[in-house]
């Protein structure tokens, strides 16, 4: 059971970097227009000043 | 050495111009009829093409724009046009009604929703080591474990059940968030002391999941409410009120609120009069339709009394301001929606309601466990544990989940139909409905006018030839009467404000227009408009108001699923009864005042909904059960109802009753699931058999299906 002790740690420190993710995700208001980001990937030109924010 | 262009576009960080933008000029303009990809497209890349435009961005779920723009004064006016030619209505939106601080709470709940699932999933997995039978030491390190990821993740992410409940208690009263703290830091407590004295059973995970469902709920309960406040602040921001203000001869833009007394206002054809004023130069027509309700078309001129609201048709008008603020018609009109709003018999939310029975049902339970337990063991630890245990199964995800989920899918599919909903308590509301009052002009009817009877032949042709010179609405009505004709040539064409349009044929003058203009007694309860050739007695064309496409429809929906439909219009008692006839219905009340519209509504019974548009029907729209009003309605109107109909359809009228309905048929349905659920669990709970992983189990079998038979509604 003593590889429990790596474990655990690893994986939880996995799972931050997924709620890092998260966070920044809302910090930069990506949450914000649910509707509009689904109907955006629609668009065909990749313009740079469409991006979140 | 730098050799950029431009040496202060490097010199400034790239952030600090997007500051420096941002104090040059912010707009939210707010655009209703997006709802696709390419409109997103087709305005981002209309606006950001403007020279004054630094940045548009579309907000899709608001339904909006955002645009940072420069310090050109005409931009707002650019780009109102910008958006008017690219065919979208837009409205620009008051900055100071918009609460900009919204979302950070949307935020902040998202945040503690994210940092609640991860945890409880971590801890999740660890409880599963525990149920699969580890003991001994490691049993104690995985609980120890679980301890240091719950109690911080507790203490953050269920501070809104904390502060609330708190709150709750302070004035000392209990609400739902009361039994949702005492479960959660029981849970908490309970296994914190078991993890010291290597307990078997810890509830890291429940306080954890019980967290995160909840945290759920709440989340979608401010979704809704930030949409339903978003679209409210959208309404009443929604006509910026402005005026065209005359100062030595300069015409200025100024808001309403800004006017004085003895001011000198410019009022375009085609604007509304912005407030009660006296007329002090020109000749014109106006639509008094939203203000009393009738269709016939006011002819003033000068020295004539005037009140806002009005609609000018005819010809430009410019007028002087007699009265502001509380002595207008206006404001006599809103303290008469001041005492419908306080006629409103009060309404109790469902979820409420149930809260009510329930927090003080779950303390006894878990407090006659604990006393129970007390006396027959003797053992507190195990009392505590019991009681604990039922605070925790009894925790109320059905009502804290399941009420949210069903009025987010529910107001969802309102909002992608095209209606705007102010306030979740009113779907409820409109559940109960068994009476549908509606206004007739302008909500019934476009507002528009019909010819009913006309001449023909030659004089029809001239008619038309003179009415095509003019775009007053009933020369516009009579040229749509006859779109074929083919123009014959008239001379010496003049249109006169306020009177008609003239010209010569053949040698003869040809006239058409007002009654007494063109010499003819007026035919009485009638829109009416007379052709006179030369000397020849004058003939008469007649209008009707034009009847909406779906109005037919509704009503007979709404009176197959057994509504008693009534029609109440400040219009004359026979148009009202010619409209009624055409549409079915048998009750008909016209000539009704303000006043008299508000008692009829209390009148006819606890369950009424209001529909209507105009300024007559605001007093009656705050005081009904529940109301409706057309998009196009005076934004008065659209404030004091609970639902804006933003597609100019009736039929959505019976669509939403049929949505309420099944919405709180779901949410029943949920209680009664909740209920069940209880109703096996508790039991189990009560005589102590109930573990940390049956009350995981439980849990989470029961919020998911709440959740899902509210998801149910998103289709169809």
């Amino acid at each position: 059971m003593s590889v429990l002790i790596y474990l655990i740690p690893i994986s939880l420190f996995l799972g931050g970097i997924g709620l890092l993710a998260f966070f920044w995700a809302i910090k930069t208001k990506q949450f914000d227009d649910p509707d509009g980001n689904a109907a955006r990937i629609l668009f065909d030109d990749d313009a740079p000043d469409n991006e979140a924010g | 050495m730098n050799t950029a262009v431009c040496p202060a576009c490097v010199a400034i960080p790239n952030e600090k111009i997007e500051q420096i933008r941002t104090d040059i000029g912010a707009l939210e303009i707010s655009v209703p009829t997006i709802h696709c990809a390419a409109c997103i497209q087709k305005i981002e890349r209309g606006l950001n093409a403007l020279d004054c435009v630094f940045k548009a961005r579309v907000n899709l779920s608001l339904k909006r724009v955002s645009i940072r723009h420069n310090d050109n004064p005409n931009c707002e006016d650019i780009i109102m046009d910008t958006l008017a030619n690219l065919g979208f209505e837009a409205h620009l939106l008051d900055d100071h009604k918009l609460n900009q601080n919204g979302d950070d709470i949307g935020r902040g709940l998202l945040m503690r929703l994210g940092i609640a699932g991860f945890a409880a999933m971590n801890v999740m997995l660890l409880s599963v080591s525990v149920w699969a039978g580890a003991d001994g030491l490691t049993r104690d390190f995985l609980h120890w474990v679980s301890a240091a990821i719950a109690l911080p993740t507790v203490a953050y992410t269920a501070q809104p059940f904390f502060k609330n409940a708190y709150s709750a208690l302070r004035v000392k009263r209990l609400n739902m968030d009361v039994p949702i703290s005492l479960a959660i830091l029981m849970a908490a407590g309970l296994s914190i002391y078991e993890t010291f004295h290597s307990g078997a059973h810890a509830y890291f995970d429940a306080a954890l999941s019980l967290t995160f469902f909840l945290l759920a709920g709440r989340y979608l309960d401010h979704q809704t409410r930030a949409r339903a406040q978003s679209a409210a602040t959208a309404l009443s921001a929604l006509e910026v009120a402005r005026a065209q203000r005359i100062k030595d001869g300069q015409i200025t833009t100024v808001n309403v609120s800004d006017l004085a007394i003895n001011d000198r206002v410019l009022v375009r054809k085609g604007a509304r009069i912005p407030v009660d004023a006296v007329i002090v130069k020109g000749q014109s027509d106006l639509d008094v339709s939203l203000i009393s309700g009738e269709t016939m078309l006011a002819t003033v001129g000068v020295d004539d009394q005037v009140y806002a609201g009005t609609l000018n048709v005819g010809a430009p008008l410019e007028i002087l301001v007699t009265q502001t603020g509380s002595g207008t018609k206006l404001a006599e009109i809103m303290d008469l929606v001041q005492q419908g709003e306080n006629l409103k018999t009060k309404y109790t939310r469902l979820a409420d309601r149930a809260a009510g029975i329930y927090a003080p049902l779950v303390h006894l339970l878990a407090l006659a466990a604990f006393v129970f337990w007390q006396f027959y063991s003797g053992d507190t630890r195990l009392a505590v544990g019991i009681a604990t245990a039922v605070l925790i199964i009894t925790c109320p995800c059905a009502l804290g989940l399941a009420v949210p989920a069903v009025m987010t899918a529910a107001s969802g599919r309102l909002f992608r139909s095209g209606v705007l909903i102010k306030d979740g308590a009113a779907l409820e509301r409109l559940a109960g409905v068994d009476t549908v009052v509606f206004d007739k002009t302008g909500t019934l009817t476009t507002g528009e006018f019909s010819v009913i009877s006309a001449p023909k032949g030659e004089d029809l042709q001239i008619a038309v030839s003179l009415a095509a010179q003019s775009d007053h609405p009933i020369a516009q009505a009579i040229t749509k009467y006859c779109p074929n004709q083919t123009m014959l040539s008239l001379d010496h064409i003049k249109d006169i404000a306020g009177k008609g349009v003239s010209g010569m044929y053949r040698g003869q003058v040809v006239k058409l227009g007002h009654a007494d203009w063109v010499g003819a007694d007026t035919v009485p309860d009638h829109v009416q408009t007379w052709l006179r050739i030369g000397q020849n007695p004058p003939v008469p064309f007649l209008f009707d108001d034009m009847l909406k496409d779906s109005a037919k429809s509704a009503v007979t929906a709404l009176q197959k699923s057994g509504m008693r439909v009534v029609l109440l219009s400040g219009d004359t008692q026979s148009a009202t009864d010619r409209l009624a006839q055409k549409l079915g219905i048998d009750d008909a009340r016209g000539g009704v005042h303000p006043r008299e519209k508000l008692e009829t509504i209390q009148s006819l019974g606890e369950h009424v909904l209001m529909v209507g548009d105009g300024l007559n029907d605001t007093a009656a729209l705050a005081g009904a059960h529940v109301s409706m009003a057309p998009a196009r309605a005076i934004d008065a109107a659209r404030t004091a109802s609970d639902f804006v109909l933003i597609k100019d359809d009736l039929t959505l009228i019976p669509n939403c009753i049929a949505l309420a309905q099944s919405a709180k048929r779901r949410m029943l349905e949920n209680f009664a699931i909740a209920a069940a659920y209880n109703a096996v669990a508790i039991p189990i709970a009560l005589i102590g058999l109930a573990t940390p992983l049956l009350a995981a189990l439980a849990m989470s079998a029961s919020s998911i299906c709440v959740s899902l038979n509210a998801l149910r509604l998103t289709k169809g």
